[in-house]
């Protein structure tokens, strides 16, 4: 029951970066029809930044909290300029090609950032410097969870109740949603859908570089073909939730998390990756829509 | 003018060096705590933005000028010119014939063996152009054929000692067979999907192989893998790489020949159909389900088939050699070489696999300049660089009138971008 439990609690973890990374997916798809395989590359370049910036307060001798929100914020800052940038060279001129060429493009980038790191970097596992905070009220319950899967678990549910909100309620919210249902109709009741576009990547690209950073200091290294893994089980997640669905990507994270982690627990840790693959493309065969999303005829 | 442009180029010069700012400048040395800064690479970035931008939109305001008046540019029309009158195309197609069959004997075992990977590559590229290319079906898990084709060989020689000229023809069916599998489960999904799903099976077939140590020998792989005998007589190294230098010639002529005439075939037909538009192409008539499969099991065939040479070649086959980026490097010859194109895919592979052999100094930034290609030849030259192109017929017009277009009398005309004529 033990052991249950604790696969189930580092499922869930790890379903919580999964589905911060999933919203990406999602909402870029939802707003442009493109799955953006560059999104993964834009998780590790937070990483990284947060990385950099860290080890380079560090050194200077900065307080553990400054140096905390600094690179947390440098690491948001600049996926979030990765992903404008990679959006309006990538994306962009292929707005109205067939949908082969825009997917390419995105294999591309994918490729083309990861070697950029590689070569800027180093093909090395860097160390992660531990950001989380010990938490002190957790000392006695060390044994069952440590305080980085309470800050995770934390950080996500917050991220999620907040991007609700911003949907929801704002402005910027309200015009994503009839970007995504409708462009040219959007586009003629006044909203800027370019700009609409960018701010989707944008705040997708934030969500992703947080997810990037709590998970680099939970696990202590990173390396620059991260991406690549976390961005198709992400995609996985995103597609089993529903991919379109803001909902569907949290609840496929985590399912997908918990599914994962009880197979490695009970199963096999050697094909981890294989449970991932085998669950999409389970999915895709049996239930496309996903578990949230609702299947949409192609209308001739 | 060019003050405007000189700004713009300045503002996206500076962004880019903001951009790279941490990555490119600063390396950190987590075990010694110590900080290198990099202030070269800053300059380079933002001096070398400055200078594409500045370029690209001279460039494009060149082309601007030149699409109003309607003329091809030089370069295009002297290609064009070239290709298509036979005077040329004769001689050329004669002296590259006599290049290729005198190669291994003015060249080194090492140079025959680069030749031959290329010339797989070739292979490979105009298998993966069937699924890409002419049927549209985006296949990123196109590796695991290969790699079934390999490790197909190598096993069944192991376990039965069948020679390579038997299994040749098996790794063959084997390839399709395995097309046929991976087809059936994604036929009812579009582009998107199929990418991931293909890209999926590609990276499941690799772990099983990596990870299931008593069907396949894990990461430790296959060794001592033997070369295909000269009737009966074994060779040296030498006389070895040449026969197998040989052999790929006539398998790339082989599959030249027959993709060509596959693209002019019904099948060839029905696969740019379903490319198209798949309602429009079930709304016609055509087998959806059939034509889908039969693309990835011709497909799928040619990299069995290469795959057994490609363990032949190496006498050792492990995982390592299968993973997704080999699928990327096949779809960048495709994309790059046009897709659907036979001449351009054989140009692209020619270019991509040859060119960072013989510009080793550059081997780092292979990988970085194959991302860079896939999304520059997307945005700028999706045709890719020798543009497949369609036989179109016309017909002789009818005497009783009600015909816009009386043309001469029909007969096959090819019809390509900028007036180049499919080979």
């Amino acid at each position: 029951m033990a052991y249950f439990l604790e696969l189930l609690l580092s499922g869930l973890t790890r379903g919580s970066i999964y589905a911060l990374i999933a919203l990406g997916y999602t909402m870029v798809y939802g707003i442009i029809g493109l799955i953006n395989f560059a999104h993964g590359e834009i998780y590790m370049i937070g990483a990284f930044t947060a990385l950099i910036v860290a080890s380079l307060l560090n050194i200077a001798g900065l307080p553990h909290l400054a140096v905390l929100i600094l690179a947390s914020l440098a690491a948001v800052i600049y996926a979030a300029a990765y992903g404008f940038t990679v959006e309006k060279l990538a994306y962009k001129p292929l707005r109205n090609a067939p949908r082969l060429s825009p997917l390419i493009s995105a294999i591309g980038m994918s490729i083309f950032l990861q070697n950029y790191v590689l070569l800027a970097q180093t093909s090395d596992f860097l160390p992660f410097p531990s950001l989380i905070p010990e938490l002190p009220f957790l000392e006695p319950y060390a044994h069952i969870i440590g305080s980085s899967e309470v800050v995770i678990l934390l950080v996500t549910a917050a991220v999620m109740v907040l991007l609700t909100l911003v949907i929801r309620f704002t402005k910027t919210g309200k015009a994503m949603r009839a970007t995504s249902e409708d462009r040219t109709m959007a586009m003629l009741v006044g909203v800027n859908v370019n700009r609409v576009i960018s701010n989707t990547f944008i705040l997708g690209s934030v969500l992703a570089a947080v997810g990037g950073i709590l998970i680099a200091s939970h696990i202590g290294q990173i390396n620059f073909a991260i991406g690549f893994i976390a961005g198709i089980k992400a995609f996985t997640a995103a597609v089993l939730g529903g991919i379109g669905s803001i909902p569907g990507a949290v609840l496929g994270g985590f399912v997908l998390g918990c599914t994962e982690s009880l197979a490695t627990g009970y199963v096999s840790s050697d094909y981890e990756d294989v449970f991932a693959f085998a669950i999409l493309v389970l999915i895709l065969i049996f239930r496309p829509a996903g578990l949230l999303g609702r299947s949409a005829d192609t209308k001739v | 003018m060019f003050a405007v442009s000189l700004k713009k180029a300045l503002l996206i010069a500076l962004w880019f060096g903001f951009l790279c700012l941490p990555i490119m400048v600063i390396r950190v040395n987590p075990y010694e705590q110590t900080v290198q800064w990099r202030w070269m690479n800053l300059l380079l970035v933002v001096g070398g933005t400055l200078v594409i931008s500045l370029a690209a939109d001279f460039f494009r305001s060149r082309r601007a000028g030149r699409e109003a008046t309607g003329r091809p540019g030089p370069v295009a029309r002297t290609i064009g010119h070239l290709l298509e009158t036979p005077r040329f195309r004769l001689p050329a197609l004669a002296i590259a014939g006599l290049a290729v069959l005198l190669f291994p004997l003015v060249f080194s075992s090492y140079q025959v063996n680069i030749m031959t990977t290329a010339l797989i590559y070739v292979v490979l590229g105009l298998g993966l152009n069937i699924v890409v290319g002419l049927a549209g079906l985006l296949d990123l898990g196109y590796v695991a054929f290969f790699a079934v084709g390999a490790y197909g060989y190598g096993l069944l020689n192991y376990h039965f000692g069948l020679g390579f000229w038997t299994c040749l023809p098996i790794g063959a069916a084997l390839g399709a067979l395995f097309g046929i599998l991976l087809g059936f489960p994604v036929l009812r999904l579009r582009g998107d999907y199929l990418a991931i799903v293909t890209l999926g099976f590609g990276e499941i077939i690799r772990l099983i192989l990596e990870n299931w140590n008593d069907f396949s020998f894990g990461p430790s792989g296959i060794a001592n893998i033997p070369r295909p005998a000269f009737f009966g007589l074994d060779l040296s190294l030498r006389g070895s790489s040449i026969y197998l230098y040989f052999l790929m010639v006539a398998l790339a002529l082989f599959t030249i020949f027959v993709v060509t005439r596959l693209k002019h075939s019904r099948i060839g037909r029905a696969w740019l159909a379903l490319r198209e538009d798949e309602i429009a192409c079930q709304a016609m008539g055509i087998d959806k389900t059939r034509t889908k499969l039969t693309a990835f099991a011709l497909g799928a065939t040619w990299a069995g088939l290469v795959g057994v040479i490609f363990a032949a070649k190496t006498t050792f086959i492990n995982p390592a050699s299968f993973t997704f980026l080999e699928s990327a490097i096949i779809l960048s010859i495709v994309v790059l070489g046009g897709m659907g194109s036979i001449a351009g895919v054989i140009l692209a592979a020619l270019i991509l696999i040859l060119l960072p052999e013989y510009l080793r100094v550059f081997a780092d930034f292979r990988m970085l300049l194959f991302g860079a290609i896939l999304v520059l030849m997307m945005v700028f030259r999706p045709g890719g660089i020798v543009p497949s192109s369609r036989r179109t017929y016309t017909y002789a017009g009818s005497a009783a009138g009600g015909d816009d277009h009386p043309g001469p009398p029909g007969g096959p005309r090819t019809v390509a971008a900028g007036g180049r004529e499919e080979p």
